[in-house]
């Protein structure tokens, strides 16, 4: 019994939203990963690139629940995904029509492309201001729990409840169906293969008759894509603001990086191990501890860190990594 | 330029002595930031009391009163010294209704105020590290210290049978405040304060502080927070986690949202914020309806009564020099003298320049107790079915 209850707050507290989060992460980290593979830098707009794609979503969903449409069960935001997703794509692509092909063409070190993508970073975070506000918004609508804490109660008699929104089963659904679909894209079409090809060698991949704007053009596409659905799922779960998508830059690069720059499958499992990290060292284990082992008592809440430093969490894996494995966990490229 | 130094003296002590003069009130709130929805609401009720005066005539001999407004910011110590330092120097103030939250409060007054010499009240400072700060008699405020809160919520827990809670927490002066002074009351009368923590507003995401706060345990959460922030984040988180389900709300929680964002799901819960009852509240809120604003606003009522009782201080001394007229606003403010209630501004003014002694009342029962802040009377609220339903006063 004590065990089970032990398990229960596991899930409900540590388990279920680190990986939310690390799913979200996981996300932002591949579009990062992508943009660095192929077009070799370091996309500091991603995380603006996330809030605009979120809030074009949100005025969709808004224009969709004014004419009645929603999604039953779900969010309605599902519906709005496509749609905002080829309007962020289109804005990415003038992004890089009107910025990125002047730095490119020149041949422009990596570190110039950086520092316009901070530029574009800025801007983006004012269009995204000025399109919807700062406030905070919730647009989740539909059935809010799949378990709520207090039918779990009821059904399992235990004293500890559960809770599982469905914005955190749809967050991990949703990963993991954008991940096979990237995969199959990468590793079967003759496109993915293009890309990848781009990304090994660019001189070889020019010789073979690969049109290079073509992939760039659908680099950008796929990344803005990864970047509006992370961006929507972080948003539903949580809540949408602007300014929270810049703080999540740092844990997005953080995963990028932990896998290895440029290595899919090392954002995946950078993104979890960021987040799980990041639970794990700010919970305290105390109550835990207390179901598993009640002859032990310890004196604090055996948490390590308070939660005010989450974000030091990520500064660390980063620092550490990049001191120890700079190429990461899956032998990336290295910073 | 000696000539022109001494042509600006004798020109300042001339305008200091009798006579008509213009007199002008700086308004120091926080017109944007974490407050700014209660910024207008509060400029009004000081303009109200500024206005009743003027058209009185009867202050310092027919002397009319103007106010200048200026942005705090709430959050920004700097910007908020900076609107101070302008109001002195540039618009000469004679005084100062502000500044709106705590810390802003405090940096403004020992930077600018105090250097200068002018007189703040503050209709919404609550920290209780304004009770003990150095300021020369020139500080004081119309709302309780925090102090004072932590004792009421303490009782009002405890006589619900409620003997331990956890408590977070906004990470700034006001939230820090209230939450050690809570701790401090709480405990001494047998309460266990299972964990006292933080929380920064503005963030997207509450789980990990609510499982910090649930790990710790306890039969209720004290939320010393803001509604429109990082407050209303922690009840959601902690209601979707099943971590707590009642709450005990202090005077930045209590508001309309509460009950628009929660609902039911907060039934039970309670807490309490600074408002008078009585004939004064009433009759304040007629004037503000009359005169084309909300004066149940928070600290509407505060923010006239700070101004009523700078003017009133002003008649009193005979002058608005603020090193003059700042050892007069105790005497106004308190016991003996006439009743004063809202409204009532040109009686008092008669009795004052008739040699007499007042006692403000105000909209808000002005009683200052130690170093020149209000004794403070607090509603206990609960939810009933989804809504703040008043219980009591205390």
């Amino acid at each position: 019994m004590d065990i089970l209850n032990a398990l229960v707050v596991f899930l409900n507290f540590v388990f279920i939203p680190a990986a939310a989060y690390g799913a979200q992460l996981a996300l932002g980290a591949l579009g990062v990963t992508l943009i660095y593979g192929i077009l070799r830098f370091s996309n500091f707009a991603h995380g603006d690139t996330m809030a605009i794609g979120t809030a074009i979503v949100i005025l969709l969903t808004w224009g969709l629940q004014a004419i009645g449409i929603t999604a039953g069960p779900l969010p309605t935001a599902l519906i709005a995904l496509p749609l905002g997703i080829a309007l962020t794509a289109l804005l990415v692509l003038g992004t890089d029509r009107a910025v990125y092909r002047f730095y490119r063409r020149q041949k422009a070190a990596p570190i110039i492309l950086v520092m316009a993508s901070v530029g574009v970073m800025f801007v983006m975070n004012g269009l995204t201001r000025l399109l919807i506000g700062v406030d905070e918004y919730r647009f989740d609508d539909g059935e809010r729990f799949i378990i709520d804490v207090r039918s779990f109660r009821e059904m399992t008699g235990l004293p500890e409840g559960l809770a599982l929104r469905s914005t955190q089963a749809l967050t991990l659904v949703v990963a993991v169906l954008v991940v096979i679909a990237l995969f199959w894209f990468l590793n079967r079409t003759k496109s993915g293969k293009a890309m990848r090809a781009y990304s090994d060698n660019e001189d070889l991949a020019l010789l073979s008759g690969i049109d290079p704007e073509r992939v760039v053009r659908l680099t950008w596409i796929i990344a803005a894509g990864l970047a509006t659905i992370a961006g929507t799922l972080y948003g539903l779960d949580k809540s949408f603001k602007a300014f929270n998508y810049f703080q999540i830059l740092l844990p997005i690069f953080a995963a990028a990086i932990v896998g290895g720059l440029g290595n899919p499958v090392g954002a995946i499992a950078g993104g979890f191990l960021v987040a799980f990290s990041e639970v794990a060292v700010t919970y305290p284990w105390i109550k835990i501890v207390g179901y598993v082992a009640p002859w032990y008592e310890p004196g604090g809440l055996m948490q390590l860190l308070g939660t005010e430093y989450k974000f030091a969490v990520s500064f660390v894996i980063l620092i550490v990594v990049l001191l120890f494995r700079p190429t990461g966990l899956f032998r990336g490229r290295s910073v | 330029m000696k000539k022109l130094l001494l042509a600006t003296a004798a020109g300042a002590l001339l305008a200091g002595a009798a006579g008509a003069e213009e007199i002008k009130l700086g308004v120091s709130l926080g017109f944007t930031g974490p407050l700014e929805s209660m910024a207008p609401g509060m400029q009004s009720g000081a303009e109200l009391a500024m206005k009743e005066v003027s058209d009185s005539g009867l202050l310092l001999d027919g002397s009319t009163v103007t106010s200048v407004t200026g942005d705090s910011t709430c959050i920004d110590a700097a910007a908020a010294t900076a609107t101070v330092e302008r109001l002195i120097t540039a618009e000469n103030v004679k005084g100062i209704v502000g500044g709106m939250c705590s810390g802003e409060t405090i940096a403004s007054l020992e930077n600018v105020a105090k250097p200068n010499g002018i007189v703040m009240i503050s209709p919404s400072a609550t920290s209780p590290a304004l009770s003990t700060i150095e300021d020369d008699g020139l500080f004081f405020r119309t709302s309780p210290s925090d102090a004072r809160q932590g004792e009421v919520m303490a009782n009002i827990i405890m006589e619900r049978g409620i003997d331990t809670v956890a408590v977070t927490y906004t990470n700034n002066d006001y939230g820090k405040g209230l939450a050690d002074s809570f701790q401090a009351a709480f405990e001494e009368k047998g309460g266990t304060v299972t964990v006292n923590s933080a929380h920064d507003d503005g963030k997207a995401d509450y789980s990990a502080e609510v499982a910090a706060l649930s790990a710790a345990g306890g039969d209720a959460l004290v939320v010393a927070g803001y509604v429109d922030q990082g407050g209303s984040g922690i009840v959601r988180a902690a209601l979707d986690t099943g971590a707590f389900d009642t709450f005990v709300f202090p005077d930045g929680m209590v508001g309309q949202a509460l009950e628009d964002n929660f609902g039911t799901e907060i039934e039970g819960s309670f807490g309490q914020n600074p408002a008078a009852e009585g004939e004064g509240r009433e009759t304040y809120l007629s004037m503000a309806e009359e005169a084309g604003f909300d004066g149940s606003g928070a600290f509407s009522a505060e923010a006239y009564d700070a101004a009523a009782l700078m003017l009133l201080a002003m008649a009193k001394a005979g002058s608005s020099d603020p090193a003059t007229y700042k050892g007069s606003i105790m005497d106004v403010a308190n016991e003996p003298g006439e009743k004063i209630m809202p409204g009532d501004l040109a009686k008092a003014l008669e009795i004052i320049n008739g040699g007499g002694d007042v006692d403000y009342v105000g909209a808000t029962a002005v009683e200052m107790v130690g170093e020149g802040e209000s004794a403070g009377v607090y509603r206990e609220i609960q939810f009933t079915d989804g809504k703040i339903e008043v219980v009591g006063y205390r």
